[in-house]
C-alpha cells in the first residue's frame, strides 16, 4: 500500500513494508538477564525485529531459546530475579523501565498475552464471566450491567457456545478449547494492538488448535490487531504467520516471511528443526534425521556460532567467530558463515 | 506361562509374526458422582473397542483429548481391570487373572508415559532407576545387574559414567524419558505400550526418542502399542493406525492408507486440522475444521457418535450404530461409518476427496 495517504494506525497487512508505515512495535538489541543463584544466565542475547499493525510474526524455538523471556520483556512480565535492556519502543513509547504501575495502563489497551496453559490462568475460585469483567473494569469505567453485556459480547466474538450461560459457570467446567476462549476474551477485553500468544494452542488437541488458531486470524484481520504466536511449531507459524523468526540460545539466527523462509532454510538450525519433525507426507517408520547434543548453557560466554557443537555443517571458522546476524538476501536475515544452499 | 524369546532378534517382522496382543470387545465406565454421593451418570470411556498387536508390530492410536485413548491403554494393562471384554496377551487371558499372576505377565507389557518427571523418582540416582525392574524380578546378581544397567543406558544413548550417577531431578526431559525408556527395557519386553510418551520433548529431542524406537523395533522385534494425540508422530512409528473417537474405534488400517485414504469422516478432520510445513500461496493454508465441541462420555450420542458433529450424518447415523466393517481393496482398512467419504478407495479419481477445503 501506498505510504503517506493517510496516517495509518493500521499497516496495509498485504504487504511486508519495509520502510513504510511506522512499526507498531520495535524491539532492538533487546537482552535478558537471569540471576541464578551466582550465576548469570543470558536468556535473550540482542534480539531486534520491528512488527506492523495487522501483521503476524511467529518466534520459533525450542525451550530454553529465550522466545518467552522475550515477549514477557515486552509485556514487562519478567520475573523480579530478571533484568531486561535495550529498547521496547511501542508506537514510539519506550516500554522498558517503565513502572509496573506504568506498564499496567499499557498491559490491555496496548499489549495483552494469552499463556500456554488456560487452566492455570484462571482463578479457579471465581466464575468465568466476572474474571472478564475484572479486566474491561480496571480500565474503563463501567456498571456491572455495562460490564456484563460487554463480556457477553466477548465471549460471542470468541465463538464459545450458549456464552450467556457460560458468564456464571466456573473454569472447571469448561473444557480445554473453552478455557483458552476464555483467556483470549479478557486479553481482547481492552481491544489491544498487539496479542502476544505465547504457546497459546500447545496444550489443546488438533481440531481445537484450528479453531483457536482461525479464530485468532480472524480477529486479528477484523480488529486490525498486530499478532506475535511464540511457539515451537514451524508448520503451525507456516500456516498462519507473515513472518518468522527462529530463536536459538537466545539469539535470532533466521528470520523472513514465512514464504521465504520455507523457499529456501539458510540456517542449518531452522532445517535441523523441520527435518526432525514427522510429517504426514513421508512412508512409516522412515529415519528422521539428527543432530546430536544440547542447547548450550546460556550462563557461560561462547566464543563463536552457539549452534557450531551441534550443527552438521560445521566448519573450523563457526568456532572462532560468531557470525552477525545480517540481511543476507533482501527481507532475509540469517547468522551462518556457511548457510545451506539447497532449496525448491 | 508360554514359552517367549523377546529380545532375540526378530529382525524385520513388521507385523507378520502371529498376535501378541488380543483385544476384544473391550469396554470401560466410570461411575459419576454427583453432590451427596449420588450417582449421577456413566462415563462411557471406552466402548466395545477390538484390535490385535502382531509380533514386531506397532499400532498406533490417534485420538483427541477425552477420546478414551488413555483409558483404553489402562484397561489392556488390567489398572483398572476393564468393565468387560477380553485382553489376551501372549496368550493369556489378563481379564480376571489375580493381581498377583499378572505380576509376571507385566514383565513382558512395559509402559512410558507422557511426564518422564512423574513416573519417576527425582531423588533417585539413573542407575538405582533403571536397575529397580531387575532386582523386582530377581533378575541376575548385582555385578551381573550393574553390567546390564550400563547396557541399556548406553542403548538408549545415555553415558553410564556421566548419567548413572546423576539424581533424576538434575536430567532434562529427553534425558529422563531416555531414563524411563531404558527403565521399560530392562527385563527385555515384549510389547511396549507408549502413552504420549514423546508429546512433551522438544522436537529435536523428540526426533532422537523416535529413532530410539524405531532402532529397537528393528533390533528386537519389539511391538508397540503407540498412543498419541499427533498424527503425523503416529504415522511415523506405526505399521497400522485406529483412529478413536469417543471411546470407539471408528477407522483401522495400515497407516498410509488412513493417512492417503482417510474414509471416515471424523479422520478426514483430523488431517484437515492439521497445519501444513509447505505454504505455497499467501497467508495462512489450514482449511476450516469441525466445529463445536465433543458430545459428553457420559451421555454420548445415539448411533454413531460423531453424527452430532458430522457433515454427513443422516437420521439412520442416529439409529444404527455402525460396524467397523473392511473397506478397500485389500480388506485391511475398516472403517465405521454409514456413508464413508469415497473418491479415494471405491473410485479412484472420482474424487470429492481433494481440494475443496470444508468439512
Amino acid at each position: 500500500m501506498s505510504e503517506g495517504t493517510i496516517s495509518a494506525v493500521v499497516g496495509d497487512a498485504s504487504e511486508a513494508g519495509p520502510g513504510g508505515t511506522r512499526a507498531l512495535l520495535e524491539v532492538s538489541d533487546l537482552r535478558v538477564r537471569f540471576a541464578r543463584g551466582d550465576r548469570e544466565v543470558q536468556a535473550v542475547k540482542g534480539l531486534s525485529y520491528s512488527l506492523n499493525a495487522g501483521r503476524t510474526l511467529a518466534i520459533i524455538g525450542e525451550s530454553g531459546s529465550g522466545k518467552t523471556a522475550s515477549a514477557r520483556a515486552i509485556m514487562g512480565l519478567l520475573p523480579r530475579t530478571a533484568e531486561a535492556s535495550g529498547s521496547v519502543r511501542f508506537e514510539g513509547k519506550e516500554f522498558l523501565g517503565l513502572s509496573d504501575k506504568q506498564m499496567r495502563a499499557h498491559r490491555g489497551p496496548d499489549v495483552a498475552m494469552v499463556f500456554q496453559d488456560p487452566a492455570r490462568s484462571l482463578n479457579p475460585t471465581m466464575r468465568v464471566g466476572p474474571q472478564i469483567a475484572e479486566a474491561i473494569r480496571a480500565h474503563d469505567q463501567l456498571s456491572s450491567k455495562q460490564a456484563r453485556d460487554r463480556v457477553v459480547e466477548l465471549l460471542t466474538r470468541v465463538r464459545l457456545s450458549a456464552p450467556e450461560r457460560r458468564f456464571d459457570e466456573y473454569p472447571h467446567q469448561l473444557s480445554g478449547g473453552m478455557r483458552q476462549r476464555v483467556m483470549i476474551a479478557i486479553a481482547l477485553a481492552c481491544s489491544p494492538k498487539l496479542l502476544i500468544a505465547d504457546e497459546a494452542t500447545t496444550a489443546l488437541d488438533v481440531t481445537t488448535q484450528a479453531q483457536i488458531m482461525n479464530l485468532i486470524r480472524d480477529l486479528k484481520r477484523d480488529l486490525g490487531m498486530a499478532v506475535i504466536m511464540i511457539s515451537h511449531d514451524l508448520s503451525l507459524a507456516a500456516s498462519y504467520a507473515d513472518e518468522i523468526i527462529v530463536m536459538y540460545a537466545g539469539q535470532a539466527v533466521e528470520r523472513a516471511s514465512t514464504r521465504d523462509l520455507f523457499a529456501r532454510v539458510r540456517m542449518p538450525y531452522t532445517e535441523a528443526l523441520l527435518d526432525a519433525v514427522p510429517r504426514l507426507d513421508r512412508p512409516p517408520h522412515q529415519e528422521l534425521s539428527l543432530v546430536s547434543g544440547r542447547p548450550p548453557d546460556l550462563s557461560v560466554e561462547l566464543g563463536g556460532c552457539s549452534f557450531a557443537p551441534r550443527c552438521p555443517a560445521v566448519r573450523d571458522d563457526c568456532r572462532a567467530a560468531a557470525p552477525a546476524f545480517e540481511e543476507h538476501d533482501p527481507g532475509h536475515w540469517w547468522a551462518c558463515w556457511h548457510p545451506t544452499g539447497e532449496g525448491t | 506361562m508360554p514359552e517367549v524369546l523377546p529380545a532375540a532378534g526378530g529382525r524385520e517382522t513388521n507385523g507378520q509374526g502371529p498376535n501378541l496382543l488380543e483385544v476384544r470387545n473391550l469396554t470401560q465406565t466410570f461411575t459419576v458422582r454427583g453432590r451427596g454421593g449420588v450417582k449421577g451418570g456413566e462415563v462411557q470411556a471406552v466402548t466395545d473397542v477390538s484390535f490385535d498387536v502382531r509380533k514386531g508390530e506397532t499400532l498406533g492410536v490417534v485420538g483427541e483429548t477425552g477420546s478414551g485413548k488413555s483409558t483404553l491403554v489402562q484397561s489392556v494393562l488390567q489398572a483398572p481391570p476393564p468393565r468387560s471384554g477380553s485382553v489376551v496377551f501372549q496368550g493369556v487371558e489378563l481379564v480376571g487373572t489375580p493381581r498377583r499372576e499378572l505380576l509376571p505377565l507385566r514383565r513382558h507389557l512395559q509402559m512410558i508415559f507422557q511426564d518422564p518427571y512423574n513416573s519417576v523418582d527425582p531423588k533417585w540416582r539413573v542407575s538405582q532407576i533403571v536397575e529397580e525392574p531387575l532386582l523386582a524380578a530377581k533378575a541376575g546378581g548385582r555385578a551381573e545387574r550393574r553390567a546390564r544397567v550400563d547396557e541399556l543406558l548406553d542403548l538408549v544413548g545415555l553415558d553410564p559414567r556421566q548419567h548413572g550417577p546423576r539424581r533424576a531431578r538434575e536430567l532434562s526431559g529427553g534425558q529422563c524419558q531416555r531414563v524411563a525408556i531404558a527403565r521399560a527395557l530392562a527385563l527385555n519386553p515384549a510389547m511396549i505400550i507408549a502413552d504420549e510418551a514423546v508429546s512433551s520433548l522438544d522436537v529435536l529431542v523428540q526426533a532422537q526418542v523416535l529413532n530410539l524406537f524405531e532402532h529397537l523395533r528393528r533390533e528386537f522385534g519389539l511391538s508397540y502399542l503407540f498412543v498419541a494425540h499427533d498424527l503425523a508422530l503416529v504415522k511415523q512409528v506405526s505399521d497400522r493406525v485406529a483412529v478413536m473417537y469417543l471411546g470407539r474405534f471408528c477407522e483401522v488400517g495400515p497407516a498410509e492408507s488412513i493417512y492417503r485414504e482417510p474414509m471416515h469422516h471424523y479422520t478426514r478432520a483430523l488431517l484437515d486440522a492439521i497445519p501444513r510445513p509447505d505454504p505455497e500461496g499467501d497467508g495462512p493454508q489450514t482449511g476450516e475444521t469441525i466445529s463445536g465441541e465433543p458430545p459428553s462420555p457420559i451421555d454420548p450420542p445415539s448411533g454413531c457418535r460423531f453424527r452430532t458433529r458430522c457433515p454427513r450424518a443422516e437420521e439412520r447415523c442416529a439409529t444404527e450404530t455402525p460396524e467397523l466393517r473392511p473397506a478397500g481393496p485389500d480388506g485391511a482398512h475398516l472403517v465405521a461409518c454409514h456413508f464413508p467419504v469415497l473418491g479415494a478407495a471405491g473410485e479412484p479419481g472420482a474424487g470429492e476427496q481433494d481440494g475443496s477445503g470444508g468439512v
